[in-house]
């Protein structure tokens, strides 16, 4: 059996779910093992282990989260030499990417990132072209290295329980460096976007940032509702990055997805396509949203959206 | 200070792709500066422009990677460096890693920048490894630069649900968002005075590396069309579409 490692993010709010995601597939790969660095990595252990992991390797040393990276990855770097895994993967964020790309150099390993899904432990699978061409690819070589994009796999507790081996590291200073000092986090009002049932999202249609407050208004109207946006309107300054959805940015699979003045670039409909139900409304019967909606409405979003609060309102009673 | 910007040419993204059996497409397709670099070289032009020094393209590639190097040259850059060898085809981001840190490293840069993910292949990861090789920190994701005084750069680095603010000492390598700054267009001056900057072209012998360095632990072995999301109905607004959506989300009990 091959030996599969899944780096577990640990952050202020707990596990990454991504990495209960990856979990879930890679229990049927191959023997688990889990690792967690920093602040809450014991803590989040349990999680893991209730997810397949059978060890997860944990330290909690504030070092993991106050420097960049590199202290991670020297961490990983010497678990990898003392137990050799065949496979580790990571979720594809900014933070593990980075301890992903610096594993790959210290171990000379063949990476892959924005894998969506993995046949066994030697091939992995992205997807191109908008998604619509799945490719596989066979990694060489060990360990191999993947990160795989969140929401791709479905998370399932399994009940396990992990044994869980505390690990301590000779961080040297030379990875001390780049150093965090302040960490702001913009809340959003309502749910999580990645996490929300109905995800309401606009694009460059919505011609004005001010319009986005539409949205909160519909978001709120419908009730548990996030809102997102394309990239275009993100690298625009209109909204913060925190709302992009798509290729680079969240990926969603909410029930609902209601795009306004979205035109359907590949970098959006990444990150959008594995919703349940679509609904896009754009001026241009051309644009390439309409060959995925549910319900496509040719027409004015900036005319609809206050008519569709209405009759939300209405409906709702 | 010295600063290195690290470019890529790419298929224009504005134009379908094709593949050519196994792999996409390159010969005969119209090649550009990859857009998400315009905002490093940017960057690079202001910090030159602020501190003094100069700044330095890094660019792997077949020969007509050149364009791409001309193009940031045009912007303002004073000099490129481009690695050229057949047996990069088909290089993986390791490789390619391992290749731009060597050319990187016959120098002493300050500072390294790139783009924070290509648009063609969106990986992301290659500035940390080639920050890995190179020994360096680096920071991610920099959707804005505070400040440098030559030994140490203030950043604001992207994240999921907000920002950091990192302070790194230098040398470093970072890599840029597209809200870092709004990339300046190249002036017909710049597009004259590119043609006459020096552009070193570099093969793998010339970095002291050979083939065995960058052997490829990658293949593709098959490709398969997806299952599609087929498309639903499609009206045109007539005034009644607000209720339409509403029927829908009542549908799918969400209201």
């Amino acid at each position: 059996m091959a030996k599969i490692w899944v780096y577990a993010e640990v952050t202020s709010e707990g596990v990454d779910s991504t990495a209960l995601e990856i979990l879930a597939k890679a229990r049927g790969l191959g023997d688990v093992e889990a690792v967690a660095l920093g602040p809450g990595a014991s803590a989040a252990a349990e999680k893991l282990g209730e997810h397949g992991a059978a060890t997860v390797y944990v330290n909690d040393d504030p070092v993991f989260h106050d420097y960049v990276a590199q202290p991670a990855a020297h961490a990983l770097h010497e678990l990898v030499q003392q137990h050799a895994p065949d496979l580790v993967l990571f979720a594809t964020n900014y933070e593990s990417r980075d301890i992903a790309a610096r594993l790959s150099a210290k171990t000379k390993s063949t990476l892959m990132s924005n894998v969506t899904g993995l046949v066994d432990a030697e091939i992995a699978q992205t997807a191109i072209f908008g998604g619509a061409t799945i490719v596989d690819v066979k990694l060489e070589g060990s360990p191999r290295i993947v990160l795989v994009r969140p929401k791709s796999f479905v998370p399932e507790s399994v009940g396990g329980t992990a044994s869980i081996e505390q690990v301590s590291f000779d961080v040297p200073d030379g990875a001390k460096k780049a150093r965090r000092v302040e960490v702001h986090e913009e809340q959003a009002s309502g749910p999580r976007l990645d996490q929300a049932p109905v995800v309401v999202s606009g694009g460059r249609g919505l011609q004005d940032p001010a319009n986005f407050k539409l949205l909160d208004d519909l978001a709120a109207s419908i009730g548990g509702a996030a809102v997102g946006a394309t990239r275009a309107v993100v690298d625009a300054g209109w909204v913060p990055y925190s709302y992009q959805i798509g290729q680079t940015g969240i990926t969603v699979k909410p029930g609902v997805y209601l795009a306004f003045g979205i035109s359907g670039a590949t970098q959006h409909i990444v990150g959008m396509k594995g919703a349940k139900r679509i609904v896009a409304v754009n001026k241009d019967e051309e644009a390439p949203i309409f060959q995925l909606a549910d319900l496509g409405i040719v027409g004015d979003a900036l005319k609809i959206i206050p008519q569709l609060i209405d009759e939300v309102k209405t409906r709702k009673g | 200070m010295k600063i290195a910007v690290c470019v890529k040419h790419i298929p224009d993204p504005n134009v379908p792709p094709e593949m050519d059996g196994n792999r996409l497409k390159r010969a005969g397709v119209q090649g550009v500066l990859d857009p998400g670099d315009e905002f490093g070289v940017e960057a690079g032009l202001r910090l030159k422009e602020a501190h003094e020094g100069e700044v330095t393209l890094v660019s792997m590639g077949p020969e007509v990677a050149m364009e791409a190097i001309r193009r940031a040259l045009s912007m303002g850059a004073d000099k490129g460096i481009l690695v050229s060898d057949d047996a990069l085809e088909g290089a993986d981001a390791l490789v390619t890693a391992e290749v731009l840190a060597a050319a990187i490293r016959r120098d002493d840069f300050d500072l390294v920048i790139a783009g924070v993910e290509s648009t063609d292949g969106y990986s992301g990861t290659l500035p940390s490894t080639i920050a890995e090789f190179l020994g360096l920190p680096s920071v991610t994701a920099v959707r804005r630069i505070v400040a440098t005084d030559g030994s140490t750069i203030t950043v604001e680095r992207q994240t999921a649900d907000g920002y950091h603010v990192v302070e790194c000492p230098l040398p470093a390598v970072v890599s840029v968002t597209a809200s870092v700054n709004e990339p300046r267009y190249a002036s017909f001056k710049g597009i004259m005075a590119a043609k006459k900057k020096p552009v070193e072209t570099l093969s793998l012998g010339d970095l002291d590396l050979g083939p065995g360095d960058v052997v490829v632990k990658q293949r593709v072995v098959e490709l398969a069309k997806a299952e599609e999301r087929k498309a639903g109905e499609v009206i045109v607004d007539d005034g009644s579409a607000a209720k339409r959506i509403a029927d829908f989300l009542q549908e799918a009990k969400v209201i």
